[in-house]
């Protein structure tokens, strides 16, 4: 199958292994990956930080570069929830019904990465192995948008080596939210102390999770505290084998 | 028309007032008890509902016809209610209500007035305005007690006292009511205000109460509460007011049954709220000799006018979305400034004030879903504070560094070459940051973030690059 990849701005800019990772877990598993190299953004930010009007060429952009893509995958759950939860809103603001029939389009055709593997390809046990104590960060738009539910967690199960321990208070933010996290920084580490504190908690090594933005957080939390925790996006986790890749 | 959310017009940015409350270890560990307390009962009681989504659904679809015919509705509601023996008064604002309940107390020459727990009323700085009149006002639910009496503020919807414990509140009774001793255990500090209200709810001749419900069909009201001393307040005092905000009408007495079921179970988890007190207009030989209804606006109609977050007047106060709240959960109430808290406050407030002295509230959530997610009438509140957001930067009441930050970057994000430019620059950049992979203190705007938090350093090649690299070593 020729999957093209989305592989969202701060992916590309500060987390080029978890591309490197969805890639290699692909055409490991079989797939054509291709990626279009005019692509920038969702416009995520923009838009949940109440700039809507920045946030539509930004979406006229994506649009335009997925055209013709029969599937997308994006490594990043918030990424795919602006996409789904706000992209058919700001088409029809447009009231162009060509942008409107262009949205409706590519929902069925986007895909979280979790998803891809599961409902897409089919496949649960994607020949992974990974000897570490790891645990689950349950974005809130995984969980709560896209529901995703027990996909990361199926996949994680069948790593072998892996032990996947469970995390208390799961559902609770981070504390992250995008510009939640520099505008409400006090109340924003208030929440990362409590989420670090479950994550010590349960002895883990590894924190994983399908969103390297809640990620980034916990990991500057755990690092700042030295705890010697680390974060890992689950596609670098799925990615490792007894050759390599993983830590 | 001036609009009036409590003193909400004068209170501190949310992030200012929030860093300060963050101190508060003793106010942080009650909200953070309470709230989970809460929020496990509601869990249970909610869980046992098979049709759960259900009723949330037929919440909503009541309120959001309703409102769609409020003008309707309310002239139904105002003519049952007259029929009833009732009178109807309206008020566009805060002061016109302040107005009109404090004319009617010296219309009977009285001085003093029992307080059912109401919202409304601190909304409308009532207390207040009464004292300013000469008047008394004896709040009666335990917990409003303790906050008149602690002088303090309402930090929950359902919960005002939820950041007090109990050997705070004992302080307050000990201080406030004239004791000598007194204990700490729930049963002591209830028998100390049951004493205290008693003779109250014996002397006083006016009460003043909120609603939850108005029953358009048969002019009817209802307040639910736990503890007894509304069904006091409604049934001794010889006159009784209520002062009822538009959104609160509901078209049938049947509708009660959808809401009777979503209201207990998501606000204090409890099945059935043990008073529920259903009255229409007057009943001869039985409760007070007249009844007053005060129909509230105070900038409702405004919010009526926005279709997109219209359906924040369909909010039935329950709090479960504070209870739910991760960022309630770590500041409490009082960080909102605005006697609405939590994220149903974080909408109200700004809407009711039409955007003004507020603009930090939409922005105090991390948009994580929680509050939508348990809302018995479903508000999607995190679309809602994003178009409330929309709205403070259109009106250009962002701060500049964040408004120049996000033109540049849409700037940037509009073209691939120019996002590969900026990695570029912004790689170069943090060369004084950088060490050991991770940025340690940042200046500016992401200096909050780097406060308690490392930020990973950019790497040298990004993954277009890498990508690049990859598809050119592949052709040759």
């Amino acid at each position: 199958m020729l999957i093209s990849l989305f592989i969202t701005c701060y992916n590309d800019t500060l987390f080029p292994n978890t591309g490197k990772a969805v890639v290699t877990l692909l055409e490991r598993l079989g797939h054509q990956v291709e990626f279009r190299s005019a692509q920038t953004c969702c416009g995520q930010m923009h838009y949940n930080t109440g700039y809507q009007r920045e946030a539509l060429p930004i979406m006229l952009q994506f649009l335009k570069v997925f055209r013709g893509a029969e599937v997308i995958c994006i490594p990043s759950a918030s990424c795919v929830a602006m996409i789904r939860d706000h992209y058919p809103k700001m088409a029809a603001e447009t009231c162009d019904p060509e942008i409107i029939a262009e949205v409706t389009g590519l929902l069925p055709r986007i895909f979280e990465f979790s998803e891809l593997l599961i409902d897409k390809l089919g496949v649960t046990d994607v020949g992974a192995f990974f000897p570490h104590q790891v645990t689950l960060h349950t974005s809130c738009h995984s969980l709560r948008s896209l529901q995703v539910g027990e996909k990361p967690a199926i996949l994680l199960k069948a790593v072998r080596g892996l032990n996947l321990v469970e995390l208390g208070d799961s559902d609770q933010c981070c504390g992250f939210g995008g510009t939640f996290a520099v505008k409400n920084a006090d109340v924003s580490s208030a929440m990362l102390s409590d989420k670090t504190r479950c994550i010590l908690d349960t002895g883990a090594e590894i924190c994983t999770a399908g969103d390297n933005s809640c990620l980034m957080h916990i990991g500057g939390g755990l690092s700042r505290q030295n705890t010697g925790v680390r974060c890992l996006h689950l596609a670098e986790i799925l990615a490792s084998t007894e050759r390599g890749g993983g830590l | 028309m001036t609009v009036r959310v409590g003193e909400a017009a004068h209170a501190q940015d949310f992030p200012a007032a929030a860093k300060e409350l963050l101190t508060n270890t003793q106010l942080r560990h009650n909200v953070r008890h309470a709230t989970s307390v809460i929020r496990g009962k509601r869990a249970r009681v909610v869980g046992e509902m098979a049709d759960w989504e259900d009723l949330r659904e037929a919440g909503h679809q009541i309120k959001d016809h309703t409102l769609r015919h409020l003008d309707v509705y309310l002239e139904q509601f105002e003519e049952a209610c007259i029929r009833a023996g009732g009178k109807v008064h309206w008020a566009r604002d805060a002061d016109e209500a302040n107005r009109i309940v404090i004319g009617i107390i010296q219309s009977h020459g009285q001085t003093e007035v029992i307080k059912v727990k109401t919202m409304t009323s601190d909304e409308v700085g009532m207390n207040p305005a009464l004292e300013a009149a000469g008047i008394t006002p004896y709040e009666t639910d335990l917990a409003d007690l303790i906050v008149q009496l602690g002088e303090d503020k309402p930090s929950h919807i359902v919960v005002p006292a939820l950041h007090r414990n109990r050997m705070e509140i004992r302080q307050i009774f000990l201080d406030k009511m004239g004791l000598c001793e007194l204990g700490d255990k729930p049963q002591d500090l209830t028998n100390a205000a049951r004493h205290y209200l008693r003779e109250k709810f014996l002397r006083v001749k006016v009460g003043i109460s909120g609603a939850n419900f108005a029953v358009a069909e048969t002019g009817a009201v209802c307040v639910v509460e736990s503890e007894g001393n509304g069904r006091m307040c409604l049934s001794l005092p010889e006159v009784l007011i209520s002062l009822i905000g538009i959104e609160k009408v509901i078209p049938r007495f049947s509708d009660l049954e959808v809401f009777l079921q979503l209201l207990p179970r998501s606000a204090t988890g409890e099945r059935m709220n043990p008073y529920n007190s259903i009255w229409t207009g007057i009943s001869a030989g039985d409760g007070p000799r007249e009844f007053h209804v005060v129909l509230l606006d105070n900038g409702r109609t405004n919010v009526l006018a926005d279709e997109e977050s219209r359906e924040t007047l369909d909010c039935i106060r329950c709090g479960a979305c504070l209870n739910a709240c991760p960022v309630y959960q770590q500041t409490g109430g009082h960080a909102y400034g605005s006697i609405y808290s939590g994220p149903i406050g974080a909408i109200v407030t700004p809407q009711l004030q039409s955007m003004q002295h507020s603009q930090t509230l939409p922005y105090a959530s991390s948009l994580c879903g929680a509050c939508y997610e348990v809302c018995p009438v479903k508000i999607n509140i995190p679309e809602i504070l994003i178009h409330l957001r929309g709205k403070v930067v259109q009106n250009g009441d962002a701060p500049l560094a964040e408004w120049l930050s996000m033109k540049a970057a849409a700037f940037a994000l509009s073209s691939a070459g120019r996002l590969a430019a900026m990695q570029k620059l912004a790689r170069f950049a943090q060369w004084p940051f950088e060490k050991d992979g991770n940025l340690h203190h940042l200046p500016g705007l992401l200096g909050g973030w780097t406060e308690t938090r490392d930020l990973p350093s950019i790497p040298d090649e990004s993954f277009r690059d890498w990508w690049a690299k990859r598809e050119k070593a592949r052709q040759t």
